[in-house]
């Protein structure tokens, strides 16, 4: 699906990730964990093709990123960036639609497909709704929400989302997560998304990559990855794993006296 | 929606032939209007007519520009407060045009001078922004430079119109509120407002990406920085052309699209039409009131735009307000 061969990324002179060699095939989920800096946003928009790397080289494909046509690269893959600023009354819907834009670049006026392919992501997300309101009148739990439904109706095999999880309560959080491990299953996808929550991740997650920060990064199936050894050396903060039924919880050790 | 806005343009321009302080019969008009087309204006009322009509032609090429510039340009720097006058584009023209005013050159090197001064603003802007005009910057530093660049032409207008002497400041004044007695009906404004029109209607669903999106509009397949070039572009030769035909003429860029997008709602598909149309329309009434409220005494048309424009706009702002 996609890959990168000996991917560096900097942040002015500071080297962040250095010779990434790592891949995303079909069906898989993969969780982006990282302290804050450690240039996971960077990491995603340069997956989406927004901004160049500073070495390295990305395959969507089969084909060098940067020569894809933008049309063409958006009707590959979606991404959600962060933070959202409406300066305008848009409406709901009409935010959503607008992430057919890809499809419809020609045409006047949505068609049908378009509505339908909207309506579908906005029941997904339970904010059908919502559908008529002005999105600057939402609560950030429901902006969030509404900006997943925009990617899900885009339609691409590759999601990048850069912490979905954000502004969500939990069991927002839990039908995400599910929602997102059911569209790898079931139709394929590959989404890279980036979290801070360890123990959400391994509920949506097939796999993992951590990156430090210094150029250092660590990359494999949630089981390999998600060690209570390896994530403290990662996260700068001693992690304890408490055994829970089947699964392991991660939990910060308090600080020493 | 917009066939319905394009019979209230026709009908203002009606409007605006047969008022005045000799009124035309209705039923004269059809006969009046046919004399004035042939270019033999022999009864008095073809005369009017066609004074007025062409008078009337003028405020509706203005206006249109004026409200599709405040669009793009409220697209381009995703600012619903921004106005075609905001980036110093009209503050080069005023520079230009008032120093022509000083000299005493003719009328034309004054409109000349005008689109001068727009020109160099803009191409100045545009290499000083060039960076953020390009991709994936925010707008702030256009914004902030713009507004800069406005400023300092503004203070060389207030430079001028103090060395002034008293004879020419009238003229001066008139210009820089905005005045449309004596101006000429030209093919280029028409042909500059129907070009934008075209490119941003065809870019009408690009405008509203990268109005919800600013540079996440990438993503979805938009080229950005083109997009933000073209709009920069055009919204600086709609202001251009609104300025040098008829000065500066407040508030039509700022309260049309905004009156538009309560109505309507923010897509662009409905707002670049409809705001195109309103504009034209809403500067034809405000002229023809402006011709007739204190008849035969002439009122600069930027005083009747300001004073509908600041209570209008305020009403709005308050109810946008309300939940």
């Amino acid at each position: 699906m996609i890959s990168a061969h000996d991917l560096t990324l900097k942040a002015g002179s500071r080297l962040l990730l250095d010779k990434l060699n790592w891949q995303a095939e079909p069906g898989q989920s993969w969780c982006v964990i990282g302290r804050n800096g450690a240039g996971k946003t960077t990491l995603l928009r340069t997956l989406a093709g927004l901004c160049p790397p500073s070495a390295g080289q990305l395959v969507l494909h089969g084909r060098a990123l940067d020569q894809w046509p933008l049309p063409a690269l958006a009707r590959q893959r979606a991404f959600m960036a962060q933070a959202r600023n409406d300066a305008f009354g848009y409406r709901v819907i009409e935010t959503v639609l607008a992430a057919r834009h890809p499809y419809a670049s020609t045409r006047y006026w949505e068609d049908d497909i378009d509505h339908r392919h909207c309506v579908a992501a906005l029941q997904a997300m339970q904010v059908d709704e919502l559908a008529d309101r002005d999105i600057r009148t939402l609560s950030g739990g429901e902006r969030q929400r509404v900006a997943i439904a925009a990617v899900l109706a885009q339609d691409t095999p590759l999601i990048l989302l850069d912490e979905p999880a954000n502004a969500l309560d939990v069991g927002h959080q839990m039908s995400v997560m599910r929602l997102l491990a059911r569209l790898c299953r079931e139709q394929a996808k590959t989404v890279v998304m980036i979290g801070h929550d360890v123990n959400l991740a391994q509920h949506a997650a097939s796999h993992v990559l951590l990156l430090k920060g210094d150029g250092r990064w660590t990359a494999g199936s949630v089981a390999e990855v998600l060690q209570a050894p390896l994530l403290s050396q990662y996260l700068g903060h001693p992690i304890e794993a408490i055994r829970h039924g089947s699964r392991h919880i991660f939990v910060p050790q308090e600080a020493s006296p | 929606m917009v066939a319905a806005l394009f019979t209230i343009a026709c009908a203002s321009l009606v409007l605006a032939g047969t008022i005045g302080s000799v009124a035309i019969p209705l039923a004269d008009l059809p006969a009046a209007l046919f004399d004035a087309l042939r270019g033999q204006g022999t009864t008095l009322a073809a005369t009017l007519l066609e004074l007025r009509l062409t008078r009337a032609l003028v405020a509706f090429v203005t206006g249109a520009a004026l409200a599709l510039a405040g669009v793009l340009m409220q697209a381009l720097l995703r600012n619903p407060l921004a106005d075609p006058y905001v980036l110093g584009i009209s503050a080069g023209a005023s520079v230009g045009a008032l120093a022509a005013l000083l000299f005493m050159w003719a009328a034309w090197i004054v409109d000349g001078a005008a689109f001068a001064g727009a020109a160099a603003i803009s191409l100045l802007l545009y290499w000083l922004a060039r960076r953020e005009l390009r991709a994936d910057g925010g707008a702030t530093s256009l914004l902030l430079t713009g507004v800069i660049l406005s400023s300092g032409c503004m203070a060389l207008v207030t430079l001028m119109l103090s060395v002034a002497p008293e004879g020419r400041l009238r003229g001066m004044i008139f210009w820089m509120i905005g005045d449309l007695s004596g101006a000429p009906l030209r093919v280029l404004p028409w042909v500059v407002l129907g070009v934008t029109l075209l490119y941003a209607a065809r870019n009408a669903r690009a405008l509203n990406v990268i109005a919800m999106h600013a540079d996440g509009a990438a993503s979805l397949g938009v080229q950005v920085g083109a997009l933000r070039k073209g709009l920069y572009v055009c919204s600086g030769l709609l202001t251009a052309s609104a300025v040098t035909t008829a000065g500066s003429i407040g508030f039509v860029g700022l309260i049309v699209p905004h009156a538009c997008r309560f109505a309507l709602g923010p897509d662009h598909r409905l707002l670049v039409p409809a705001a195109t149309l309103a504009g034209g329309t809403f500067l034809v009434l405000a002229d023809t009131l402006a011709r007739t409220i204190a008849a035969p005494q002439q009122l600069p048309v930027g005083v009747v735009t300001a004073l509908l424009g600041a209570p209008v706009f305020l009403f709005q702002l308050h109810q946008l307000r309300r939940p």
